[in-house]
């Protein structure tokens, strides 16, 4: 078998082709080589000496295999250990400890850069609570509740709190920092400082049961001027019905079960088990990144929300008349 | 070097005496009734085979519902099940099972010169026990009930508030079966490995395939209570209401994972010390050298058991514990590979200063080096404290661990079906179509799992059912999906050339390919009893001493070292392996196969929540020792 020539050559293909791969994604969104912050660029650094530095060793052992097959008709050393001892203490003890002590001191070093803020040191904290399936946002010290969207600051270091309400689910916006676990009883922390405004996608990285999957979320970093003003909004109580629709859409809501689950501040509504509505109509998405937050799609989400996000907690309403459904629709849009 | 000569009259009567009082039941009752460690092994060997298929099906079922984004071939749910189901049965009843079940159970006592396991009705009870808890977990499968909160089963999602099907008691109650069959089997390879070996055999030339299952077995006994208790303090929190992970009341969520990566890491090393001990049997035999550093490998091989359960943590950095913690098991994270690589380099060196043949063990054993070299690096990168919190969760471990548990772990186990396919059956296997399997299941695999690092870098989770096509991850998931296909497909060619082969190859001889250790001196398929004289050993290559081996039919003609006259072994002392005793075997027996019946119905009845017949079946179990217990092993005949 042509083990040295072709596998030297496939090797080589693969790990051209995987470079060129790793560098492509460079531009994704949720692509942990995008760093946008100085712990996930740290992390970033730390990745690509160990790629680079694993490379080496791979080719260093392929090298050896090659020589095997390249050697393999020519009778050996007739079994003396002394030769192969040399290699096998220099290959396998003394080059790791060298190699492992600096990896060791280079991972102590980045570790405090992407470890919690200390207590105090921010002037901005975020709670986010992890649900099943969707993150509850809250800004302590105002009434603002949001879900799947957390805003914060540009150049302003925020200590982000986080819990669950239910399972464990972790947190995690790879272009801004490490991912933390929501760990029932425990309180975690990280710290996001972005110095750019833009939006970066997370989402849960901890299974937490059926729609583990659609369970995303954004950061928007906005000017700390955009931001106030956000945060003012988002911490009024919500803006009461204008046309009839609305009105009618209101009194739906208030009466078909939906304020069993469902927050709207400022109305007898008060359930807690989904997402606060106050303001739902601000949002990007709803149900957790998984549809754009349009009339149509929020319709279709109302009607048949297992037919998006199977397993979702919500039931469907596809037995309230399409009219009745609409004027729901035209008051949640409504809560800007 | 191989020692059958045609035997002297003497010896041929020897040889008849010894067929009559090894023979056991013929037929299928013989099957249920065994406890002879080949026909054991064979049976671990085709459930774990069997078992395999299964959990390739799911893992094929995964990947065409991700080949691309918002596909929908299965829903969450049944997703959920085939992932969980995915994971618990290629680690406890594929990986494990076949290594050291199959290939342990065969090998040892063939590789140290006994006629059997130390304690043969125990190892038949493991085996039934094994195949109990797969039932189990298969009923579940049938029943759509299948455990579903992934292999590593975290809490709360498996509490009974966020799961209240029987989904999670199947996997509580069936691992805690499975875990009593892999103690019982980890007890026996060690007092079998420390007692039972040939005269001669001192602990400096124990064959390295029985030193890694001895670490191994070492490992399991550790390892296994951690996950018992684990386990029972689920199923206590799940049928009986108490608070062991409750959060809310005193308890905690992160003493389940603890309790099981306790288990889970040295579970890691479980899976692929056999492996190394399978490639440490083919590079000699396939380079026409001793193992290089022979010493220092066997010492490597108990350190990384030993220092496989230090590393736990290392599942945890995303938890949030306190940085000293996490710096400590990074350290110690980055000091296991030492160990590995003074073996990598051992292998690497045998081969280069040997003169190896490129036949079809040898090319996996090499694909599992090249495996096992990339997966030991991403391995490293996940020590590294932040970058493991940065890509943790995401497919970037799930293909590292493939790399390490598939290339690995199961490369050399499927060099080893091929290596050890002509003791077994007695006949050759396609020598060129094993080597064009071998190069379409090494391609299959890089297509499946290396593009998984590039998805996990760009951001993909682990254990999700779908993904939006916004994300940008299908084409490395299309190309994951292509390759398990290629993958599939070359397992097939590999079954089908055993198969075949296992009727229509051309007879093997008892040495084939010139195997140094001992099951390469007795004849293939080997008789009941292994060898028709306890062979007497004065090297770790004891098959490479052809005076030895003359000496041996010397002794068979003379009646030594014979033991004609019983169901009967030697033991030998652990250290210095000096002759010390003959001991009386049990013979075969109705009640092992009786008594894993009896526990698994018990276990079924305690899962449907039927606990006073569940009592019934305990005092059946009583009953059914009792009777173990009661009938003497059958006397000489």
């Amino acid at each position: 078998m042509s083990l040295g020539r072709a596998g030297g050559r496939r090797w080589t293909r693969v790990a051209v082709l995987g470079l060129l791969l790793v560098a492509s994604g460079c531009n994704s969104n949720q692509s942990v080589t995008n760093p946008a912050t100085t712990p996930a660029s740290d992390i970033a650094t730390l990745w690509w000496a160990m790629f680079a530095g694993a490379m080496v060793i791979f080719a260093l052992v392929l090298g050896l295999l090659v020589l095997a097959y390249v050697r393999r008709g020519r009778p050996g050393s007739g079994g003396d250990d002394r030769g192969p001892y040399r290699v096998i203490l220099g290959g396998g003890l003394a080059a790791p400890i060298v190699v492992l002590s600096i990896l060791f001191i280079f991972v102590i070093r980045v570790m405090p850069a992407v470890s919690a803020p200390p207590p105090g040191s921010t002037k901005l904290t975020v709670d986010v609570i992890g649900h099943q399936w969707f993150w509850e946002v809250r800004y302590p010290g105002t009434a603002a509740v949001t879900a799947n969207e957390i805003h914060i600051p540009a150049r302003t270091p925020v200590n982000l709190v986080a819990r669950t309400a239910d399972v464990i689910h972790s947190f995690w916006v790879p272009r801004l920092n490490r991912k933390i676990d929501m760990i029932p009883g425990r309180t975690n922390r990280i710290e996001l400082d972005a110095p750019q405004t833009g939006v970066y996608p997370g989402q849960c990285s901890e299974f937490c049961g059926l729609e583990h999957a659609d369970m995303g979320l954004e950061v928007v970093v906005q000017t700390p001027a955009a931001f106030r003003a956000w945060l003012a909004d988002q911490a009024r109580p919500a803006r009461a019905p204008t046309t009839p629709q609305e009105l009618q859409g209101r009194q739906v809501f208030l009466t078909a079960s939906c304020a069993d689950c469902h927050t709207i501040r400022g109305t007898p509504a008060v359930g807690r088990a989904g997402p606060d509505l106050t303001h739902v109509g601000s949002r990007q998405t709803i149900a957790a990144l998984t549809l754009p937050n349009t009339p149509s799609s929020l319709f279709d989400w109302i009607t048949n929300p297992q037919l998006y996000k199977p397993g979702a907690r919500m039931p469907g309403f596809a037995s309230l008349p399409a009219s009745t459904r609409r004027a729901l629709v035209a008051y949640l849009e409504s809560l800007t | 070097m191989t020692a059958i000569q045609p035997p002297a009259p003497a010896a041929q009567e020897r040889i008849e005496r010894l067929d009559r009082i090894w023979a056991e039941r013929p037929g299928f009752t013989g099957w249920l009734t065994t406890t002879d460690h080949k026909r054991i092994g064979l049976m671990y060997v085709a459930a774990s085979l069997v078992f395999f298929a299964l959990g390739g099906a799911e893992a094929l079922i995964m990947r065409t519902q991700l080949a691309g984004p918002g596909r929908h071939v299965v829903g969450p749910s049944t997703y959920d099940q085939l992932l969980t189901m995915h994971g618990i049965t290629m680690i406890f009843l594929f990986v494990i099972p076949l290594s050291i079940g199959g290939f342990g159970n065969y090998l040892v006592p063939l590789m140290i010169g006994s006629r059997d396991m130390a304690f043969p009705r125990m190892n038949a009870l493991s085996f039934w026990l094994f195949l109990g808890s797969g039932i189990l977990l298969y009923a579940s499968l049938l029943l759509h009930e299948a455990p579903n909160a992934g292999w590593f089963n975290y809490v709360p999602l498996a509490s009974r508030r966020f799961d209240p099907g029987p989904n999670i008691d199947f996997y509580t109650l069936a691992l805690i079966l499975n875990g009593v069959s892999s103690t019982a089997a980890a007890a026996n390879f060690l007092v079998t490995i420390a007692k039972l070996r040939a005269p001669g055999m001192s602990l400096n030339r124990i064959p390295l395939f029985c030193f890694a299952i001895l670490a191994t077995s070492f490992s399991l006994v550790f390892a296994l209570p951690a996950l018992t208790a684990d386990l029972v303090f689920l199923e206590l929190d799940r049928k009986l209401g108490f608070h062991f992970f409750d959060a809310a009341r005193g308890g905690d969520p992160l003493l389940w994972q603890d309790l099981f990566w306790i288990f889970g890491h040295p579970e890691v090393y479980i899976i692929v010390l056999p492996a190394f001990g399978i490639a440490t049997s083919i590079i000699p035999t396939f380079t026409r050298r001793k193992m290089a550093a022979f010493p220092l490998v066997a010492l490597a091989e108990l350190l990384v058991a030993f220092i496989g359960f230090g590393v736990w943590v290392h599942h945890m950095f995303a938890t949030g514990l306190p940085q000293t913690t996490l710096i400590f098991f990074a350290a110690a994270s980055l000091i296991i590979v030492i160990p590995s690589g003074i073996q990598i380099f051992a292998w690497c060196m045998t081969l280069v200063d040997g003169t190896p043949e490129f036949k079809t063990p040898l090319l996996f054993i090499v694909g599992f080096i090249i495996f096992f070299v990339f997966g030991g690096l991403s391995g490293i990168t996940l020590a590294a404290v932040p970058f493991d919190q940065q890509v943790t969760d995401t497919y970037y471990v799930v293909a590292h661990f493939h790399y390490v548990i598939w290339g690995a772990a199961v490369f050399p186990v499927l060099g080893g079906l091929y290596y050890w396919f002509p003791k077994v059956t007695g006949r050759m296997y396609h020598e060129r179509l094993g080597q064009a399997t071998f190069w379409l299941i090494f391609a299959g695999t890089n297509i499946t799992f290396f593009p998984m690092h590039i998805s996990g870098m760009l951001g993909m989770p682990r254990r999700v059912w779908t993904y939006p096509a916004r994300m940008g991850w299908g084409p490395e998931n299309l190309a994951s999906t292509i390759g398990a296909f290629i993958l599939a497909s070359g397992l097939v060619l590999l079954a089908a050339n055993l198969v075949v082969s296992r009727f229509r190859g051309a007879p093997a001889s008892a040495d084939p390919f010139g195997g140094g250790t001992l099951e390469w001196s007795t004849s293939s398929p080997p008789p009941a009893y292994n060898f028709a004289v306890i062979p007497v050993v004065t090297s770790a290559y004891p098959c490479w001493d052809a005076d030895d081996r003359a000496a041996d039919a010397r002794r068979l003609a003379a009646g030594q070292l014979v033991l004609e006259h019983g169901h009967e072994t030697t033991t030998t002392t652990p250290v210095d392996g000096h002759l010390d005793d003959v001991l009386a075997m049990p013979a075969e027996s109705i009640w092992p196969v009786t008594l894993a019946a009896v526990c698994t119905v018990g276990l079924a009845l305690v899962i449907s929540s039927h606990y006073v017949t569940a009592l019934v079946s305990v005092a059946v179990a009583a009953a059914v020792l009792a009777a173990w217990h009661a009938v003497e092993p059958r006397s000489a005949a």
